[in-house]
């Protein structure tokens, strides 16, 4: 079983939290040694991992999914700890670990608890690598729950303002959506023996094997897909983003609207689209226009808020809302787009809670009505804010552009005009993006200085600063050179383009 | 030609970006110049190569039998987005760009040596080195664009250099505002050229220029009919590319942000939004000429908002007080004519269809003489601002005196853009009339008017810099000549805009590459030299002494001077659409909604649960009797139930 | 006279509903206890009697009653203890007074 690499995913952060136990309450170094070596070989594991399965794709192995697996866990429910990655998985599993890496170095000092923070977070990413490696649907949201719960201490005890009110409400709105989800899977469970047979989780038979009943399909098709959905803040289910992010510490926002509500679109595709390809054709309309809303209503809604991290909250739905967009319009360059939006806004946004908590750190103030000019007083964080900024709002050369360009290129292959308007509306979307985050810019980093007491404050430290270049040195790798990562994810998509197709 | 060249004229600017945009906290002002000035000058010096190479070679790589080819010299995969969709970054040459290579990297080598004098005591003078890099680089790669999507790439980039550089002094809000503006301004026009790439890339399945253009009717095939409210795809496609263009060249009603960007240091003025960024959307129109000649409405569109344009900015240039500003309409005006020559290059088919190409030729050999003048202007100006230290020509007047070389060099700016044989404007400004005079009197003589305009302007700000009145404050603080680094290359552009009527343009950048011989039509020469020469004379004898000539003009038409003063209170329209309208209204109202409505039903929901938890909570007692009770009703209640049943 | 069930059971019946009505309507903790106890009782006198005229030659029952009586009698010692420290804490065993832990 360890012989396989995908499960040192799960084992290393479970490791590190063993370690994290037996280091003392107060003992930072210890501590901070801990996270560090664990985060390092997460990322030295990820990339590895890539290259490997690079190599095996360019040396023409073509299964559908690499690195596979399978360990009974429970026989009379024919559960299984199955394994498996597709080059998306890989790159999202790529961008987890950037991610837990960067957050690692962005919560450098934590206060209080320092220990039982970093316990929670160790809990969190292993939920998020169990999910990208499963492909068996039950361990699949288990991993989904694991990395859920973790939210609720993680808010509750080390956020700011009304962090009761907001994790309480992030977590019951994610359980529900967990709940119409747990619905979905059952359903799908129990119709993937296709007469009479054993009944399996597994992803990839299911694909293989099963013909759902067309009547269940659209049941199920909206249970997994509203389920999935609420994670990746898809209108009108989206309240939970802007509290909750508000609320939570710097390195939990990142790991959020990094890499957790990209299990939202990932699970949207790989189950809901991919195993209810007939559904997903006739249903996809009803989700085009709730993403299209999402899409612009975040945008708006962004441009008059005055809290910083509510103005990345908001546009992380709108830009969350590209992605399942994307997703909806079934062809493989607009779901190669919402790939490639997943990675840049995991990484963009990562960068931008990173940059707000280290401004925060030294204002104490998160409103931009009372920040101004601090480009003047601390330039690298500046200049990394307006890097975030530019790719945010689809500068070429950064991440944002490539993924919103191959969206909207995919997006406009659907040629009625239903499609056309909602294309044409979700672009427009790029216009109010560089209203709001030139405003922000503005005031936040131009103009004169607000507070007097501002100047005294000092520029980056050395951890933040690692912490912030990882990130863009990604941010501006993708924007420059995006062909691998595209080739990489349309060979991915070829198994579930096929199964939409078929079901036409 | 190797791939060597090309990719260096691309990478030393984008190297040097990074290496001034990095580094530069770690070096001295000096270093950082030097090594600006230095990299520009390679790449000057690498694209003159380049251009002259494709232009005087005579390799049969670049002209077949008297044609000029377009050349791709090479093209790389950026990003597949289907099989046939695939942006490639490449480099081609063909004669406008290499055209624009000469003019980009002259004027910004130029720019970048005047800064050296001008910003000298600024803070922040590594940073605006790199800008300046970044928008070279960027402004380089638009115009070797091969193809619509590496255009688009770029387009961006000089958008958020223009950005960078309008908003340089980031300590003043006007700054800060202006630069906003001008972003998102262009932004939505982008919008337009974005959507415009999506409609025309999805019909013809291609984004590239030479794959695009040699065979226009073709791609008007693959529509295959396909119309929208009354007009074909392709032409939605055209027209929505164009207002991409009419974004970044100010035209009307996409202008506004160009006035406004004259907040930005001003040799940057000079280099963007006068002689470089600007005519991208000239540009533009000039590289899909031959599609927008298989669809003449997009080309009839072209030329009335050039047309509305050119007017109404010459009519604004009158009354302005600041003269960058005054030097900003000039340029929205010069572009416009610019547009109107591409929009009557197509002549109405008399016998199928043919091209006449002299208002494309024009139009391009005006790119060329204004982007040297223009910029020699704002050059010129800045030297002025440099003396002065204020933007405003109530502060100035009498300055021929105390600064020779910029009175001289300004003068022949001034004559140059009025069109006075023998400065270049009046050659191109020629060959524009008589392209318009051919396609139609109307826009002739629209366009005539336009250049007296333009000439009454020019002098109007001439005469009110240089003669006038003297300011009283020159006692204490005598206005001088700039510094060298300043002065080189205002003579540099002088000398150009001298001689520049006399290149062979015809010969070397015509649409379809044959060469076009240019002959000076006698009566629109005629016509158009007398217009300007009565516009330079009403202007000196309103301006050239202090007189109450302008007040009693003024007080003749006092409500149309105000609105042309307050440009026509275009600003305030926008104003009141984006904060009332959509700041105001839409977001605003979105917002509420999304705090009470949405969110006012989620607490709702947990609202009615906690309500209920409430109300049934007395249930729970915790006296035991009280279970026991309900245990032994409920007991009773089943063994009934239970009797009942069984018989 | 040959007994039938019934003679037994009524009386287990009436117990019950005694011990019931008492359980539910007495304040005093002990009289709650001791009506806990009628209840029991009657519960203990249904399985002798269902066991000696059902399954006569089986021994559960009586086994079962035997265990119940000695848990009673455990469970009555450990209410008793329960109660004589509640009375010296609060001074009282009434149960209106005795609800410190309700809320």
């Amino acid at each position: 079983m360890f012989t396989n690499i995908l499960i040192w995913f799960v084992v290393i952060p479970v490791i590190m939290m063993i370690g994290l136990g037996l280091c003392r309450n107060s003992g930072m170094k210890a501590i901070r040694a801990v996270m560090v070596v664990g985060s390092t070989a997460l990322l030295a594991l990820a990339i590895w991992l890539c290259v490997q399965f690079l190599q095996l794709r360019a040396a023409g192995v073509d299964d559908e999914m690499l690195f596979t697996g399978s360990w009974l866990w429970y026989a009379p429910l024919n559960i299984h700890l199955a394994v498996g990655v597709d080059g998306i998985s890989v790159l999202m599993l790529m961008l987890s670990a950037i991610i837990v890496f960067a957050g690692t170095f962005a919560s450098w000092k934590i206060t209080p608890l320092p220990k039982n923070f970093f316990l929670w977070f160790c809990l969190l990413s292993t939920g998020v690598f169990g999910f990208f490696i499963s492909i068996d649907m039950f361990t699949m949201f288990m991993f989904y729950e694991v990395a859920l719960i973790p939210m609720y201490l993680l808010i509750g005890v080390w956020g700011t303002g009304r962090k009761e009110y907001s994790a309480m409400k992030l977590t019951l709105m994610l359980m529900g959506g967990s709940a119409f989800l747990m619905l979905g899977l059952l359903g799908i469970y129990w119709h993937s023996a296709p007469e009479g047979g054993q009944c399996t989780w597994n992803i990839l038979e299911i694909s293989h094997n099963a013909s759902i009943d067309a009547s269940w399909q659209y049941m199920l098709f909206c249970f997994t897909f509203v389920g999935f959905g609420v994670l990746g803040a898809m209108f009108p289910f989206h309240t939970w983003s802007p509290d909750g992010h508000a609320c939570a510490p710097t390195a939990v926002s990142m790991l959020h609207a990094g890499v957790l509500m990209k299990l939202g679109g990932y699970g949207c595709f790989r189950i809901a689209i991919f195993l209810l390809p007939q559904a997903a054709n006739e249903l996809a309309w009803i989700f085009i226009i709730l993403t299209g809303i999402s899409i612009v209503y975040g945008a708006f809604s962004a441009c008059v808020q005055t809290d910083l991290k509510y103005i990345n909250a908001y546009s992380s739905v709108s830009h969350c809302g590209m992605v399942l967009f994307a997703i909806l319009m079934l062809n493989t360059t607009a779901m190669t787009g919402a790939i490639l939006q997943m990675l840049s806004h995991g990484l963009m946004t990562a960068l931008f809670f990173a940059l707000i908590g280290m401004i925060y750190g030294r204002t104490h103030t998160r409103d931009i009505r009372q920040m101004g000019g601090l480009m003047k007083i601390m330039p690298y964080l500046g200049v990394c804010y307006m890097i975030a900024g530019f790719a945010s709002l689809g500068l070429p050369g950064l991440s944002g552009f490539v993924a919103e360009m191959t969206i909207f290129f995919g997006s406009f292959q659907n040629a009625d005009l239903f499609h056309r308007v909602f294309v044409i509306c979700a672009t427009a979307s790029i216009v109010i993006t560089a209203v709001y985050i030139l405003r922000v810019v503005g005031k936040l980093l131009l103009g004169p200085v607000q507070d007097k007491h501002h100047l005294e404050l000092t520029d980056a430290t050395w951890w933040e600063r690692f912490s912030t270049v990882t990130l863009i040195v990604c941010i501006a790798g993708i924007g420059c050179f995006p062909n691998w990562i595209n080739e990489t994810i349309q060979h991915s998509f070829v198994p579930i383009i096929n199964a939409i197709q078929a079901a036409v | 030609m190797g791939i060597t060249l090309p990719i260096l004229i691309l990478a030393i600017p984008v190297a040097m970006f990074l290496i001034l945009g990095i580094g530069g906290v770690f070096m001295s002002r000096k270093t950082a110049g030097v090594l600006g000035i230095l990299g520009m000058g390679t790449t000057m010096t690498l694209a003159y190569i380049v251009a002259f190479t494709y232009f005087f070679s005579g390799s049969p790589e670049f002209i077949v039998e008297g044609v000029r080819q377009q050349v791709q010299l090479f093209d790389v995969t950026w990003l597949a987005f289907t099989q046939k969709l695939v942006v490639n970054i490449g480099f081609i040459l063909d004669p406008i760009s290499a055209m624009m290579l000469v003019v980009i990297t002259t004027i910004s080598f130029m720019v970048h040596l005047y800064s050296w004098g001008y910003m000298e005591h600024e803070p922040g003078f590594q940073r605006y080195y790199a800008f300046l890099s970044l928008f070279s680089f960027s402004m380089l790669g638009l115009v070797v664009a091969t193809n619509i999507f590496q255009m688009y790439i770029f387009w961006e980039l000089v958008g958020v250099s223009s950005y960078l550089l309008i908003g340089f002094f980031y300590k003043l809000p006007s700054a800060v505002s202006a630069s906003k503006k001008a972003f998102i301004v262009t932004r939505f026009a982008d919008l337009g050229f974005l959507i415009g790439i999506l409609v025309l890339s999805y019909y013809s399945e291609s984004f590239n220029f030479i794959t695009l253009t040699h065979n226009p009717e073709s791609v008007l095939m693959s529509t295959g009919g396909a119309t929208f409210m009354g007009c074909s795809a392709l032409t939605w496609a055209m027209v929505l590319i164009f207002v991409g263009g009419m974004g970044k060249s100010a035209m009307m009603p996409l202008h506004i942000w160009l006035p406004d960007a004259m907040e930005g240091p001003t040799p940057v003025s000079a280099l963007i939004h006068a002689a470089t960024m600007v005519v991208a959307g000239v540009y533009l129109v000039a590289r899909m000429f031959p599609l927008y000649c298989v669809v003449d409405a997009s080309l009839t569109f072209v030329t009335c908002v050039g047309a509305i344009t050119a007017f109404y900015a010459a009519v604004v240039a009158c009354t302005q007080l600041d003269i960058k500003r005054v030097l900003a309409f000039s340029t929205i005006s010069q572009i416009a004519f610019m547009m109107v020559s591409l929009g009557v290059a197509y002549d109405r088919p008399i016998e199928g269809i043919h091209y006449t190409g002299l208002g494309y030729m024009a139009g391009m050999f005006h790119l060329f003489t204004h982007a040297m003048f223009k910029a020699l202007l704002f050059l010129g100006a800045g030297a002025l601002i440099h003396a002065v230290h204020s933007n405003n020509y109530t502060k100035m007047g009498g300055l021929r005196k105390y600064m020779p070389i910029t009175h001289l060099t300004f003068l022949i700016g001034c004559l140059a853009i009025a069109g006075i044989w023998p400065f270049s404007g009046f050659f191109s400004k020629d060959e524009m009339l008589a392209a318009m005079f051919a396609n139609h009197w109307f826009w002739g003589a629209w366009m005539t008017m336009v250049a007296g305009l333009t000439a009454f302007y020019m002098f109007r700000l001439y005469y009110l810099i240089f003669w006038w009145d003297e300011n009283p404050e020159y006692a204490e603080h005598r206005p001088h000549d700039a510094p060298w680094q300043m002065s080189v290359p205002l003579i540099f552009l002088a000398a150009v805009s001298c001689v520049a009527g006399f290149i062979p343009f015809g010969e070397l950048v015509t649409w379809n590459g044959e060469p076009y011989h240019i002959h000076i039509e006698g009566a629109v020469a005629a016509t158009s030299l007398t217009v300007a020469v009565l516009a330079i004379a009403l202007a000196t004898v309103m301006y050239r002494k202090k007189n109450e000539w302008p007040a009693r003009v003024k007080n003749m038409w006092p409500g149309l001077w105000t609105a042309a003063y307050h440009r026509f209170y275009w600003d305030e329209i926008y104003m009141f659409i984006t904060h009332k309208i959509i700041f105001g209204g839409i977001c605003r109202s979105i917002a509420w909604f999304d705090r009470h409505v949405i969110d006012g039903a989620m607490n709702g929901m947990a609202w009615i649960t906690q309500k209920t938890s409430f109300a049934i909570r007395g249930m729970q007692s915790g006296q035991i009797q009280a279970y026991v009770l309900w245990y032994f009703l409920g007991a009773l209640l089943l063994a009934a139930v239970t009797w009942l049943a069984l018989i | 006279m040959d007994l039938s069930m019934l003679w037994y059971l009524v009386p287990s019946v009436v117990m019950l509903a005694c011990g019931v009505y008492g359980f539910v309507t007495r304040k005093n903790l002990i009289a709650i206890l001791i009506s806990l106890e009628l209840i029991l009782n009657s519960a203990d006198l249904n399985f002798v009697v269902f066991n000696r005229y059902l399954f006569p030659d089986m021994m559960e029952g009586m086994v079962f009653t035997l265990f119940s009586i000695a848990i009673a009698a455990a469970e009555t010692a450990v209410a008793i203890a329960i109660i004589i420290n509640v009375y010296r804490a609060v001074g009282a065993t009434d149960i209106n007074i005795v609800n410190k832990m309700k809320h």
